[in-house]
């Protein structure tokens, strides 16, 4: 496996002083990603926690142009960014949406999928962990079944929303998920994303230190167990079509939740019920895995 | 002329001429009744290969605006055109262009606004975005809405700010009349390539939209304001030059055989031509009666109105819309405008026009005669 170096340049897009939470691996992941993107980039950041890590005119924390759109308008404005960038013949500038998933899975979810409809080429980046919370932790349509959020307290009572099957169904040609747990698999995928052209979609799992209920050192220990456990497989998709998973699902899934505080009033029912739902869906992704003549299995390692 | 073709245009596709002629390198669309053939014809000349400019066809208004936006930002002049439920649609948007000092021209096809659904001339739509921050103009004629367009490219690009151009549904929109096109070399010298002092380039990096204290915007809202006030002044430069070399002039603010008049009716977009023949047949009768047709909304030229209504007893305000629990909204405006000015015309705020109701020649006629002498009611009127 090609496992690039794992060098974040020595002056990195992302700087130190941005405004993140301490112990969040939103910067973390998003230093990595910019590292592979180069200074050639404009990114579009809606209302969300990178909005805020972007930091407070007249600061930035990013050393590219960031264009903050509304909440639900990024797919719409990283298109017209785009058009006006190719008309001033800047086609090798890369235009990339940072979006948490509020912005990507509920209000800005009509204008990506016209975006991905019309394959504007530009990388989508969902930033997602799982909820709004930089609201302070209310569901979204990303929230797992069952999660305790400020708008769920009795737990979330239905399934997040599949994404992934989502954009890929739009025919596009690259959709993936990926985890900082995960780090040469992340890197490579933002990688073959920019050399891509058309609509691509990367989301990132990024577990919320306080949404979830995770102390403050734990928030990579918690993507990994996300993967390990099959709730968040790693996965690609080219064109719509060949799916390749990249991870594989070596734990029950009460080792995840149990780290969790958003889960501690689950009943044993409702994590056999949960487990049965990963395992559904990891013998759905499997299927869809045998059907397409995708490349060569390529197995993502933990860090 | 001969650097300008006579054509025979509806209002939205001299519309399409302008845009084409403005060279917008970006424009996002969306149809809607009635402007879809503003659309449809910039489209057909992009097929061609006579316009040269990234259309995109988004999922819907909202979108349309938010597209814009970042496209004006990154230094491409940017065109589009909706109406009605697709301007409202915008709403959040055309405050966030404003805000972000995008000089957007966006053409609106002034339309009833549901519920219930109707598709008749109501300036309802438009006059309901007052707050946001555009400069908006409103025309009366196919010719009037190309010229504007051109003009407030000319505007927008000075103070960096968004500019509506208002026709009205069908009466201007669908209307076919004969107008002079002008020769691309004509419009090319009137109007230099947009060349903005800031924008989002990789190569030198500036952001747009980061969170601000509030002094950063309470200073950046007084800067727009600023920016609004030297509108009156350069829209009216940018009409003279444009007159030099079109041979058209239309102003900010139009006085209508004014001269000498007791009273004086005020009104936006089409209603001004049937108001110019109601005009002419009360001055035929002996009655000093004129004709203000305010051009420009916003800014308000509140200097101007005054100027042109000082010494006229009545003041009558012709209203295509209606601001539930105010009524008209032009009336409520100039009433604003006149406060305190000395012998400040009474004025009489008619709602004539809502909903796309006809309001003829005579109709016109009998509700300046009602209104002479009569007292002023601080309510709008329904005079259907």
């Amino acid at each position: 496996m090609d496992t690039p170096g794992l060098d974040i340049s020595e002056r990195p897009m992302l700087c130190a002083g941005h405004a993140a939470c301490p112990g969040c691996i939103d910067a973390l992941t998003v230093r990595h990603v910019l590292a592979m993107l180069g200074p050639d980039t404009v990114a579009v950041i809606p209302p969300s926690c990178m909005a805020i890590i972007a930091g407070p005119q007249p600061y930035s924390s990013l050393r590219i142009p960031v264009y903050q759109p509304t909440l639900e308008a990024s797919a719409a404005a990283a298109s017209g960014l785009r058009r006006a960038l190719d008309a001033q013949g800047k086609r090798d500038t890369t235009v990339i949406v940072l979006a948490g998933d509020g912005g990507t899975y509920d209000i800005g979810f009509q204008c990506l999928s016209s975006a991905a409809e019309r394959n504007e080429n530009f990388i989508y980046f969902c930033l997602d962990n799982e909820g709004y919370m930089n609201t302070g932790a209310q569901k979204s349509s990303s929230t797992p079944h069952f999660a305790w959020t400020g708008s769920t307290p009795a737990g979330k009572a239905t399934r997040k929303k599949n994404l992934i099957e989502i954009m890929a169904a739009h025919g596009v040609p690259y959709v993936a998920s990926a985890s900082a747990s995960h780090l040469p698999d992340l890197r490579r995928k933002v990688a073959k994303a920019k050399a891509l052209r058309g609509t691509r979609l990367i989301t990132l799992l990024i577990p919320c230190l306080d949404g979830w209920g995770l102390p403050d050192d734990a928030g990579l220990a918690a993507a990994r167990l996300a993967v390990e456990s099959g709730a968040f497989p790693l996965v690609e998709v080219e064109d719509g079509q060949r799916y390749t998973i990249n991870s594989t699902k070596t734990r029950p899934i009460g080792d995840y939740l149990g780290v969790q505080r958003r889960y501690r009033h689950l009943s044993a029912e409702q994590i056999a019920a949960l487990q049965a739902e990963i395992d559904q869906g990891w013998a759905r992704l499997q299927r869809q895995a045998s059907l397409g003549a995708g490349p060569a299995p390529n197995e993502a390692r933990a860090m | 002329m001969n650097n300008q073709a006579a054509v025979l245009l509806t209002g939205n596709h001299a519309v399409a001429w302008a845009a084409r002629l403005a060279r917008p390198k970006v424009a996002p669309v969306y149809p809607i009744t009635p402007q879809t053939p503003v659309l449809e014809l910039l489209t057909e000349f992009q097929a061609r290969g006579e316009f040269d400019a990234e259309i995109i066809t988004v999922e819907s208004e909202h979108s349309v605006m938010s597209a814009c936006i970042p496209a004006s930002l990154a230094g491409v002049r940017v065109f589009t055109a909706t109406a009605s439920q697709g301007l409202l649609l915008m709403h959040e948007l055309l405050h966030y262009a404003a805000g972000a000092r995008a000089p957007i021209v966006m053409a609106n096809v002034n339309r009833t606004v549901a519920s219930p659904w109707a598709f008749w001339p109501d300036q309802t739509d438009s006059l309901a975005q007052r707050d946001t921050g555009w400069i908006q103009f409103y025309v009366e004629s196919a010719q009037e809405a190309l010229d504007t367009v051109l003009q407030a490219y000319r505007v927008a690009e000075q103070v960096l700010l968004p500019v509506m151009v208002n026709l009205d549904a069908f009466y201007v929109s669908h209307a076919l009349e004969p107008v002079s096109v002008p020769a691309q070399a004509m419009v090319d010298a009137y109007l230099p390539p947009f060349d903005p002092p800031h924008r989002l380039d990789p190569a030198r990096p500036e952001s747009w939209g980061n969170v601000v204290s509030q002094d950063m915007y309470y200073r950046h809202r007084q800067a727009a304001e600023e920016a609004m006030a030297r509108v009156p002044g350069l829209a009216a430069d940018a009409d003279r030059e444009w007159a030099e070399r079109s041979g058209r002039s239309w102003g900010v603010v139009e006085r209508y055989r004014c001269d000498g008049a007791a009273s004086v009716i005020v009104t936006l977009g089409s209603m001004c031509g049937t108001a110019r023949d109601a005009v002419d047949a009360l001055r035929d009768a002996g009655q000093a009666v004129g004709l203000v047709k305010l051009r420009l909304f916003r800014p308000l030229p509140v200097a101007a109105l005054r100027a042109a209504l000082v010494g006229v007893h009545d003041a009558i305000v012709l209203d295509r819309n209606h601001s539930p629990g105010i009524g008209g909204v032009l009336h409520q405006e100039l009433r604003a405008a006149l406060y305190g000015l000395p012998d400040a015309p009474h004025v009489h705020g008619l709602l004539a026009g809502v909903g796309g109701v006809n309001v003829p020649v005579d109709k016109i006629v009998s509700l300046v005669r009602a209104c002479q002498g009569a007292p002023v009611r601080a309510e709008s009127q329904w005079v259907r």
